[in-house]
């Protein structure tokens, strides 16, 4: 048991000819993923080869999908091209669509977003700009060290990527293992949200307690509260980055900046706590206040 | 990316937005030959002067003067304020050299309003922003009369609708047969340089109705999304690097992510959450002695050897820093790879000041072997915790 991916996702690749593309899915395989396809518009016919075995590259997402059963994509398909292949994804009918690409255009993602809304749930986004998703000893989905993550019933999400492994590597490091960890990337506009991922942990079963690490910036953590007080039964310890940002400053990702006033790891931090999650006073305790809490 | 008021309203003309006439100057002289042309253009003796820096509240700051007699006085504003130190509540307390003018028509006012154009992160819609308060910061009437913003959210897959035009027209009290149409075409045009030039801010304000009832943006500001750089290889001429702090242009040259900011300890971090992370810890164990980070530094997941090592030259070259924390969770990036660029830019400049590093993650085991054969003085630290309490420390020894 696990959220969103586990040992029968079948997963295909879009850019898995480009550099990043082809290191990760490599990566990816010898952890133990399932990779029945890659795909590189113009490189169809190709087999990409992995670890002992071969991959068939496809021209097209909907050929991947009907030859392969693909029910999972990766998209490492640089900025020009990214939003794009997301499109593609979802209309290729997958129902979950992980883009790891940084430094796509915000106006781009509003035309996804917004065709995302049509699909009504048929279809969950991961990202961009993400670390990606991976369920420890199942399947790893992105560009994480999978040698961190140890199975277990902790979920992490986060808009950080680095952050993210200190988090499980804080984790583990203490015998902690993890349900799922997910990414949601740190752009202004993208898919999955904290609530989204907070309503499938609370319904696993094998998720006995989360990690949430916010950051500067819009106000996902403030509607991630929200949820918490009204819906979460389970306990939450969390963390915001940027507390000492200047304000008016983007820092490093796209939607990590203090904007008009709002957006302050201040704010965030009032409303998580009010909301009953326990915050954690430096980005070194993460671990140790979920672990304060599940006693 | 910021861009000055003058390229914003270059931008808005080829759009078709209406704008007074005006032209741009980088001296006295060109000033005043800016505003004689205009004199004559226009049959008015009024001109505007405008200081062109990236910062807004330029009027309060005594950058906008208005000549009413033309040419002559024109120049003498245009001694005033070219060269000065113009200080803004965007500015702080340096204040920003005013390197450029902007001399303008001037108008017959009836009214200002304001209307901005932002994407709506919650909404994940373009949101335009309405009000009749023109002249104020939007944040000030948000905050003390929101009842007076209107706002619609435009629809990507329909684009702004008709309908959504005449919201805003009539809210704002331009639903006359003569302003309405005005109104709508402006707000059509504005909403394509929006999307078409990559735009993640655009605000008028104030945004004027004249006494002959025609519609002006009379200021315009205009942010660019970053992302969209790769499509726009015309916003290389926009670039205005006398706005930009130098080190955070050296950053970005070599592909670095660099804030520069007040204290005291150097970071070198893999990561943007794990950076600002890692300044966050330094204040809080440092914040009581005087002790805080110099800087936000995001080497990124995919930095080579040489980016590492032109990162950490950055830090050893800045006078303010005092001691240096390197912080490296390695995923995507190998800890070997950072070793190597901390060892080269060490050995090249020497190192003065205490430095502190915690590795972790992919090839740590290479990564502290690098190091600890450097023959470099270097502080190991055993988790985020420790690294920051050890460079506090440091900062606060070698102060004594």
């Amino acid at each position: 048991m696990s959220v969103l991916v586990g040992k029968d996702t079948r997963l295909l690749v879009q850019g898995i000819t480009g550099s990043a593309g082809a290191f990760h899915a490599k990566q990816m395989i010898e952890y133990g993923t399932q990779i029945v396809a890659g795909v590189t518009p113009g490189r169809g016919g190709e087999k990409f080869e992995a670890s002992g075995g071969a991959v068939p590259v496809f021209d097209t997402v909907a050929q991947a999908v009907k030859a392969t059963g693909a029910n999972a994509s990766c998209i490492f398909v640089p900025p020009p091209g990214a939003a794009d292949a997301i499109l593609e994804a979802f209309d290729a009918g997958l129902p979950l669509v992980v883009c790891i690409t940084e430094g796509i255009p915000v106006v781009d993602m509003l035309r996804v977003r917004r065709v995302l809304e049509g699909l009504q749930g048929k279809t969950r986004l991961i990202g961009p700009n993400c670390p990606g998703i991976i369920t420890p000893g199942g399947c790893k989905i992105g560009i994480m060290p999978g040698h961190i993550h140890k199975p277990g019933h902790i979920g992490v999400v986060s808009r950080s990527g680095t952050l993210t492994y200190e988090a499980v590597g804080q984790l583990t490091t203490l015998g902690i293992g993890q349900s799922t960890c997910i990414g949601i990337g740190g752009d202004p506009v993208g898919g999955m949200d904290f609530v989204d991922v907070l309503e499938l942990f609370q319904a696993d079963p094998n998720t006995h307690g989360v990690i949430l690490i916010g950051e500067i910036g819009g106000g996902a953590e403030e509607r991630a509260a929200l949820f918490l007080r009204e819906k979460m039964k389970k306990p939450v310890a969390a963390f915001i980055a940027g507390t000492t940002a200047p304000p008016g400053k983007r820092m490093g990702h796209a939607g990590a900046i203090i904007a008009g006033g709002k957006g302050t790891a201040a704010e965030k931090i009032r409303a998580l706590e009010a909301a009953g999650a326990r915050v954690a006073p430096t980005p070194s305790d993460m671990a140790g206040t979920l672990a304060s809490m599940m006693k | 990316m910021k861009i000055h008021e003058y390229q914003a309203k270059q931008i808005f003309a080829r759009y078709g937005l209406p704008i007074p006439r005006g032209y741009a100057a980088s001296s006295v002289e060109e000033a005043e030959a800016a505003a004689k042309k205009l004199t004559q253009e226009t049959g008015s003796p009024i001109v505007v002067v405008k200081a062109q820096i990236h910062a807004g509240g330029r009027g309060k700051g005594g950058g906008v003067k208005v000549a009413k007699s033309g040419a002559a006085e024109a120049r003498e504003l245009a001694q005033r304020i070219l060269g000065m130190q113009l200080v803004t509540h965007q500015t702080g307390p340096e204040g920003q050299k005013v390197r450029r003018l902007y001399v303008e028509q001037g108008l017959d006012i009836a009214r200002e309003l304001y209307l901005g154009v932002v994407i709506d992160r919650d909404r994940r819609r373009v949101a335009f922003m309405a009000s009749t308060e023109g002249g104020v910061e939007i944040e000030k009437v948000a905050a003390e009369a929101p009842e007076k913003i209107h706002t619609i959210h435009v629809d990507p897959a329909i684009g702004l609708a008709a309908y959504e035009a005449r919201q805003l027209a009539f809210a704002l009290g331009l639903g006359s047969k003569e302003t309405l149409p005005k109104f709508a075409k402006l707000m059509s045009a504005l909403y394509e340089v929006v999307v078409r030039e990559d735009c993640s801010l655009c605000e008028i304000n104030p945004l004027v109705v004249t006494k002959q009832n025609d519609i002006v943006a009379l200021d315009a500001k205009i942010n660019l999304d970053d992302n969209a750089e790769f499509r726009h290889p015309e916003w290389r001429e926009l670039e205005d690097k006398d706005e930009e702090d130098p080190v955070e242009l050296e950053a970005k040259a070599a592909g670095l992510n660099y804030v520069s900011l007040d204290g005291n300890v150097g970071c070198l971090v893999n990561g943007a959450g794990l950076a600002m992370a890692t300044m966050d810890i330094i204040k809080h164990f440092g914040a009581g002695h005087g002790v805080a980070p110099a800087n936000f530094l995001d080497v990124g997941g995919g930095a080579n050897q040489e980016q590492v090592t032109k990162a950490f030259t950055m830090i050893l070259k800045s006078p303010k820093v005092r001691a240096i924390f390197v912080n490296i969770f390695g995923g995507i990036m190998k800890c070997d790879v950072i070793a190597n660029g901390v060892v080269a830019a060490a050995r090249q400049l020497g190192l003065k000041v205490p430095l502190v590093v915690r590795l972790e993650g992919t090839n740590v085991e290479l990564g502290r072997k690098i190091l600890s054969e450097s023959g470099l003085a270097i502080q190991a630290a055993a988790s985020m915790a420790d690294g920051a309490q050890k460079v506090v420390a440091a900062v606060r020894g070698g102060g004594k």
